[in-house]
């Protein structure tokens, strides 16, 4: 019966929103109105207050209007007899618990609590949100769950976030269930809390929950271009959500009415709630896709149920592996002192090399370990390795190689216990003690190779045979013909050109996040999201030829140098729906790409220098520009286009057709430490083919300056070419 | 006389049992009195239109086929049906007009003295809609443009009339292509009656497709801008809590009743009623306070905005005068019985008529002038005090009976109770449909008739429908009379629900039979079922939703006129009695069959309640099933009894008729003695 959940909701919103007004009157107190107030690395002040009520808190007197505003939602409690409708003001209660909460965790810094401590991570910078709005983009995060509360014991708590990993669904704990709570039972376990995890610990207060509805706000206002504002525009970005991110609230022990008002707030979103307790159930649809609230469930069923009731759409691979898999595991490391065996880096030669072969030279489902087994060796022996992978298919082609290789990092990350870096010859891969405890054997790699590329690889590959040399031997036998391979792939890479081809790809893989976006990738400007070039664009074509990335003719050129083609504009007008009608593949001047939410780099134009600058989503500092990545990617994305700024995947930088529309490389006056370093020496080289040697050096980063003014005076000291180029706009 | 052949009301058997007593006549003696009533009238097949007539149709086929004319039986039927549609479209619009003219007078200076916009959200809303400027302009511009807009469409000659464009494309080309669109209300009135003359329209179907034009006129027309007019000077209605029965009457307290249908009046009462000269005035007079409870449908106005006390529905009328409490009654338009006067001769109680358009022989006239209808408020109210002072407590009987509702509903207000500020929309009750938690929506609505016994099919179908995951959606009378048996209590009503309803009203935390408002509101269940249809997933147009209406004891010729809009809205329509076409199978064949196929919607008339139960669920499932909804999640659903049919849904406590009112062995033998033949 619902009533009794209304009822809680509305009295624990009250309770909320009288703590954060006392809490907010006392730091008002000690600080004054003016004091600044707000979350590290967002451009969206406090993310719920500003997608609910249009308002950008920057002050601790902004929000005296806010917590007027929000309690003016807070209904009576309702009566137990002659009740009025309590539905619509439980929600509206919830929704004013959210903005309380987002208040205290506000205040706390200023307060002397710091969000940060421990294993507790605190708010969601804007970086990692687009780093991990890529995963909800493709289909590797299904949705996340916001875990409140704790479990009975610890052993429980690490199972079902282990259940959730595997299902790659990410975990946001918060809050505790007398006093207890489940990231300090998993941190007693042991298990890796991080975003590279998929387990992110918020704080042990309830309140600290917001930052999962504030990491869900901004997702909408992040990938959905959706702009915050009055009841509308708030309502757009709860629909956002319904829609569009798969998320739920797992309550876990006793609910509390601070917990049931937090949960009607999170309703709001369309996140339903799944309890293992026995509080009343909402059945009835309408709010969420399915149940509102769902109780009694056992914890070994709590995932499934939530996927069920949340409607997420998980496509679940059983490979025969006797350890959990799943891209939630990609980011655990092996340490030195866990380790039962390892490959690569310093020590020994390991290598991966996949080959495409007729039908008749492979045979499919065969997988060799030729050399010792993991059971042979001593613990922590190091081996070398090769894992050649031999694969045939109707409409494989060489091209496809070195795609289907470079899967291979993400494909040997997902078993649990199993460490693997690198790429082609500069493999390092670590097995656990306890996944070999488990029964994993370098055979192992092997299986999940074969599954792996089998499943996401259906079109194009119908054999797989996998051979897995730790024999000195035969490891460094195959070498030449690998590194010979690798060599071949880039001089073809290399040589591919926008000129060579006829037909470049669309890639509209974020449309589910970011409705009005399109991107065109050519062989000369990959995707800004830095994961997909032209080569990605033309096997996902042959994978599924219906879906995200679909053939653009060029057709007649109309402008070479800004990069303008008929066929282009004609298939860009389609697919916005008229919204463009041009695009440029080589300025950010006039009709440049739009961008999703997840580039890798923003581009922008430096006025006063003749040229731009290009910052990359980790840099949390000031540019000269006077903003950070994050104030300068909500102007970028959204599927707008802004002239003068643009996003890009930072190999862009070293193609030869980088803007070259508005003057290319030598109008790249300002970048960071973290691409330079990125880019190094091939950057270097690239400027030496342009002639200009001494450019790379010339280019300013944060360690000479982060402020327009010294910059000018910098580049006019090293004589910086943009200078003589003249102002882009 | 047993009271229980009479009302299934306790409050209303102990009124009877002392009307009985004290030799006092109410509309069920003078019922019983005019029994039998002409058959030929009954059937429709008497003719008064000309002063050759009068003209009757013998049914068996053995006397005149046709009147004097030469119309036959089915055009004598569609003429007089005819006539009572123009009549209750015209009762509906003119209380619309009524409206709208105040609010035109608050837009000129100097004019309304103490009206205002209440609602002026709803003000802009509706301006908007009505394609006025609203942008940078002073309220009272506003409010003008709107009045003039809306008042023009009364007397405007050309079509569509502008509040049609809310209906479904669909709706709209089904009337085009009959030719129905309205144009002016006045004229559409002023065609049919025309049409209805001597010697002109002979086509039976050709004046009942004109009569649905009528109606549409009133449901689209009169009746809906009544309603948004109403909102917008006294405020959109919210969920709110009151009493109902005659037990609201205040034993201490001035009782001053409304009755009758616009809030125009009624709403100044309550405000004035609420002065502290006022209430000072009757604390000098010995009591309490002013206790302001309603009759009819003005008692749903003042109900729906201002949680007012309903004292009764249409046949409680003069069953409140016969409890001795009733200080004041003041009355304006629609359904008021020219007996007052008299029931109230035998008691202290003061008749007050104020509209110019109904005078009350014996009633005192208090006339009612919108432009200072504070001084009329004032004078009603003072004459109430007046009177409380020559009130007889010897000879007051207040039924203890009344019953807790919640009341408020609206098409706008119905969203944000399921989903809130941020998710408002009609998604919970759409899904609940599709999903099969509700089989669907019916709406009950009207009036009481002596015909029946009073409530007994309301409360009949409420049970039968809820049971069977039915939402219930009521207005008028019919709204009043689940309220008396506690269908509107949140919590009690639930005990009879089926259990998929039952999970929406918990979750939601709404009764199974939701109040509306007054019978012009019924246009709030067309704008909510255009919302249904917005929203999406349960059917393109309002005839493919699972929705029906029912009028389960029709009294007034608003009734017909109001089941007609709906069939012509594309709604399949119960209504009982059937009313004065059974001499006709063309007429009935057309309205009960062959207009599906030009609206979408159709009537089913029967005097069965059973019949009447049976044919919504069926047309519920035949939507169903073309809609390719879920099945019902609970089939069985909650068993309905067989008593079910005249069961109040709260366990009253048994009348002890006159026993209880303290009368002796001569009024039992009285009661006992068997009908004078």
């Amino acid at each position: 019966m619902s009533r009794i959940i209304a009822t809680a909701a509305i009295r624990g919103a009250h309770a909320c929103v009288a703590r954060a007004e006392k809490m907010l009157s006392e730091t008002e107190e000690r600080h004054g109105r003016d004091k600044a107030i707000g979350f590290e690395a967002t451009a969206y002040a406090l993310p719920v207050t500003l997608a609910l009520l249009g308002k950008r808190v920057m002050r601790l007197g902004d929000l005296d209007e806010v917590l007027q505003e929000i309690r003016r939602w807070l209904p009576p409690i309702p009566d137990s007899d002659i009740w009025l409708p309590y539905l619509g003001g439980a929600l509206d209660a919830g929704a004013a618990t959210l903005i309380a909460h987002e208040t205290v965790e506000a205040l706390k810094p200023l307060n002397g609590h710091d969000l940060v401590y421990d294993y507790w991570l605190g708010p969601t910078a804007d970086g990692i949100l687009r780093e991990q709005g890529i995963k909800l983009v493709d289909g590797r995060m299904p949705g996340f769950a916001a875990c409140v509360g704790a479990l009975p014991d610890d052993e429980t708590a690490e199972r079902l976030a282990r259940d959730l990993q595997e299902k790659n669904i990410l975990v946001f704990m918060g809050s505790n269930t007398n006093g207890e709570t489940m990231a300090g039972q998993l941190h007693r376990r042991g298990v890796d809390m991080n975003w590279e995890t998929f387990l992110v610990p918020y704080g042990p207060d309830t309140s600290s929950i917001i930052h999962a509805l504030g990491f869900a706000c901004r997702a909408a206002m992040t990938f959905g271009g959706l702009h915050p504002g009055g009841l509308k525009e708030a309502r757009d970005i709860l629909m956002y959500n319904k829609r569009r991110v798969f998320a739920f609230v797992l309550a876990l022990g006793d609910v509390d009415d601070e917990k049931y008002a937090t949960a009607a707030g999170a309703i709001n979103f369309g996140f339903p709630v799944i309890a293992d307790t026995d509080i009343p159930q909402i059945l009835p649809t309408g709010i969420c896709t399915y149940e509102h609230v769902v109780s009694n469930v056992p914890y070994k069923e709590m995932p499934s149920r939530a996927i069920e009731v949340r409607g997420l759409k998980i496509t679940s691979l059983d490979i025969p592996i006797p350890v959990r898999h799943g891209p939630a595991f990609e980011g655990e490391r092996v340490r030195k002192e866990d380790l039962a065996i390892e490959f690569g880096s310093k020590y020994t030669r390991a290598y991966e090399y996949l080959k495409s072969r007729r039908m008749d030279e492979v045979e499919d489902e065969r997988i060799r370990v030729i050399g010792p087994e993991i059971g042979d060796v001593k613990e922590a022996a190091q081996l070398p390795l090769a894992i050649f992978v031999e694969v045939a298919g109707r409409k494989m082609q060489v091209d496809f190689e070195s795609i289907l290789e470079r899967h291979i990092h993400s494909f040997l990350s997902e078993p649990m216990g199993v460490m693997h870096l690198g790429q082609r010859d500069t493999v390092w891969l670590r097995i656990s003690k306890k996944a070999r405890d488990a029964g994993f054997r370098i055979e192992h790699l092997g299986v999940m190779l074969l599954h792996k590329l089998k499943n996401d690889f259906p079109a194009i590959v119908d054999k797989v045979q996998v051979t897995l040399f730790t024999n000195k031997e035969d490891v460094d036998q195959l070498y030449d013909e690998a590194v010979a391979a690798y060599r071949r792939r880039d001089e073809r890479m290399g040589a591919m050109t926008d000129e060579s081809v006829d037909v470049f790809y669309s890639c509209a893989l974020c449309q589910s996040y970011a409705p009005n976006h399109v991107c065109i990738i050519t062989p000369q400007r990959l995707g800004l999201c830095g994961a997909y070039n032209w080569l990605d664009g033309k096997a996902a074509h042959e994978i599924n030829p219906h879906g995200g990335n679909q053939p653009v003719a060029k057709k007649e050129l109309l402008d070479p140098v800004k990069g303008k083609w008929k066929g282009i504009n004609e298939f860009l007008e389609v697919a916005t729906n008229g919204q463009f009608q041009s695009f440029s593949a080589y300025s950010m001047i006039d009709d440049p790409m739009t961008s999703c939410g997840c580039f890798e780099c923003v581009a922008c134009v430096l006025p006063g220098t003749g040229g731009i600058m290009v910052v990359d989503r980790e840099y949390r500092g000031n540019t000269p520009v006077g903003m950070n990545f994050s104030s300068l990617a909500e102007i970028t994305g959204g599927g707008q286009q802004t002239p003068g700024f643009v996003g890009i995947g930072t190999l862009y930088v070293l193609s030869k057709k980088f803007i070259t529309g508005d003057g290319g490389l030598p109008r790249l006056v300002w970048t960071t430490t973290n691409i330079k370093q990125r880019l190094g020496e091939k950057l270097r080289q690239r400027c030496a083919e342009m002639g200009l040697p001494d450019l790379f050096d010339k280019i300013a980063d944060e360690t000479v300056c982060t402020d327009l003014e010294p910059l000018i005076e910098h580049l006019a000291a090293v004589n910086h070419p943009a200078l003589g180029m003249g102002e882009m706009i | 006389m047993d009271p229980k052949s009479r009302s299934v009301d306790p409050a209303a058997q102990q009124m009877l049992s002392l009307a009985c007593e004290q030799g006092l006549q109410t509309a069920w003696d003078r019922y019983d009195d005019m029994q039998p009533q002409c058959g030929f009238g009954e059937l429709g097949i008497c003719c008064s239109v000309c002063y050759m007539g009068p003209c009757r149709i013998d049914p068996f086929g053995e006397g005149a086929s046709v009147g004097i004319c030469g119309a036959d039986a089915h055009l004598i039927v569609a003429r007089n049906m005819a006539r009572a549609v123009a009549a209750g479209a015209a009762a509906h619009s003119d209380h619309g007009r009524e409206v709208v003219e105040v609010l035109q007078m608050v837009a000129e200076k100097g004019g309304a003295s103490g009206y205002q916009i209440s609602d002026p959200a709803k003000l802009r809303r509706l301006a908007v809609e009505w394609g006025i400027v609203v942008d940078g302009r002073p309220e009272k511009d506003i409010i003008g443009d709107l009045a003039r807009e809306m008042r023009s469409q009364f007397g405007s000659q050309d079509g569509p009339l502008r509040p049609t464009f809310r209906a479904p494309k669909r709706q709209k080309e089904q009337w085009e292509a009959i030719g129905i669109m309205p144009r002016g209300i006045d004229r559409e009135i002023v065609e049919l009656m025309h049409r209805t003359h001597h010697g002109v329209e002979s086509d039976p179907i050709a004046l009942l497709r004109a009569s649905m034009r009528v109606a549409l006129a009133d449901g689209w027309g009169g009746s809906m801008i009544a309603t948004d007019v109403s909102d917008v000077l006294f405020g959109g209605p919210q969920a709110i809590r009151s009493r109902a029965n005659l037990g609201v009457l205040e034993e201490k307290k001035v009782n001053l009743l409304v009755h009758g249908h616009e809030p125009v009046l009624s709403e100044i009462i309550v405000r004035v009623s609420r002065d502290p000269e006022m209430l000072a005035a009757a604390r000098d007079a010995g009591a309490e306070g002013i206790n302001i409870a309603g009759i009819c449908c003005t008692a749903n106005e003042i109900l729906m905005r201002q949680g007012m006390p309903v004292a009764g529905n249409y046949l409680h009328q003069e069953l409140a005068l016969l409890t001795g409490a009733v200080d004041l009654m003041v009355v304006d338009v629609q359904c008021v019985l020219p007996s007052l006067p008299q029931i109230a001769a035998c008691r202290h109680t003061r008749v007050v008529s104020t509209s110019a358009k109904a005078r009350i022989p014996g009633a005192e006239a208090v006339e009612f002038d919108p432009k200072n209808p504070f001084i009329t408020a004032r004078e009603i109210v003072k004459r109430a005090i007046d009177a409380y002072k020559r009130r007889d407590p010897a000879r007051v009987n207040i039924p203890k009976e009344s019953m807790e509702l919640v009341a408020g509903f609206t098409t706008e207000n119905l969203p944000t109770y399921m989903g809130g500020r941020f998710r408002s929309s009609y998604r919970p009750l759409n899904d609940a449909i599709a999903a099969g938690r509700i089989r669907g929506v019916v709406g009950i609505v009207g009036c009481n008739t002596t015909r029946f016994v009073q409530d007994e099919h309301h409360l009949a179908l409420v049970r039968r429908l809820i049971a069977q995951d039915v939402l219930v959606v009521k207005t008028g009378c019919s709204a009043i009379a689940s309220a008396k048996a506690g269908f509107m209590h949140p919590r009690t009503a639930l005990e009879h629900v089926g259990p998929g309803l039952r999970e929406v009203c918990e979750t939601v935390g709404i009764p199974p039979v939701i109040h509306m408002g007054s019978c012009v509101d019924n246009s709030r269940i067309l704008t909510a079922c255009i919302a249904m249809v917005t929203e999406g997933g349960i059917g393109g147009d309002l005839s493919e939703l699972p929705v029906a209406a029912v009028a389960p004891e029709a009294m007034s010729e608003k009734a017909i006129t109001i089941g007609l809009y709906a069939v012509a809205s594309g709604v399949f329509t119960v209504f009982m009695p059937i009313p004065k076409v059974a001499g006709s199978s063309v007429v009935r064949t057309y309205l009960e069959q062959d207009v599906e196929k030009e609206t979408g919607g159709k009537f089913l008339f029967t005097n069965d309640v059973e019949v009447a139960a049976q044919g919504v669920m069926e047309h519920l499932a035949k939507k169903r099933k073309s809609l390719k909804l879920s099945p019902m999640l609970y089939e069985s659903g909650a068993p309905a009894g067989d008593n079910a049919a005249s069961r109040p849904a709260v366990a009253f406590e048994e009348p002890k008729g006159v026993t209880a009112l303290g009368c002796g062995e001569t009024q039992r033998r009285s009661q006992s003695r068997p009908p004078v033949e």
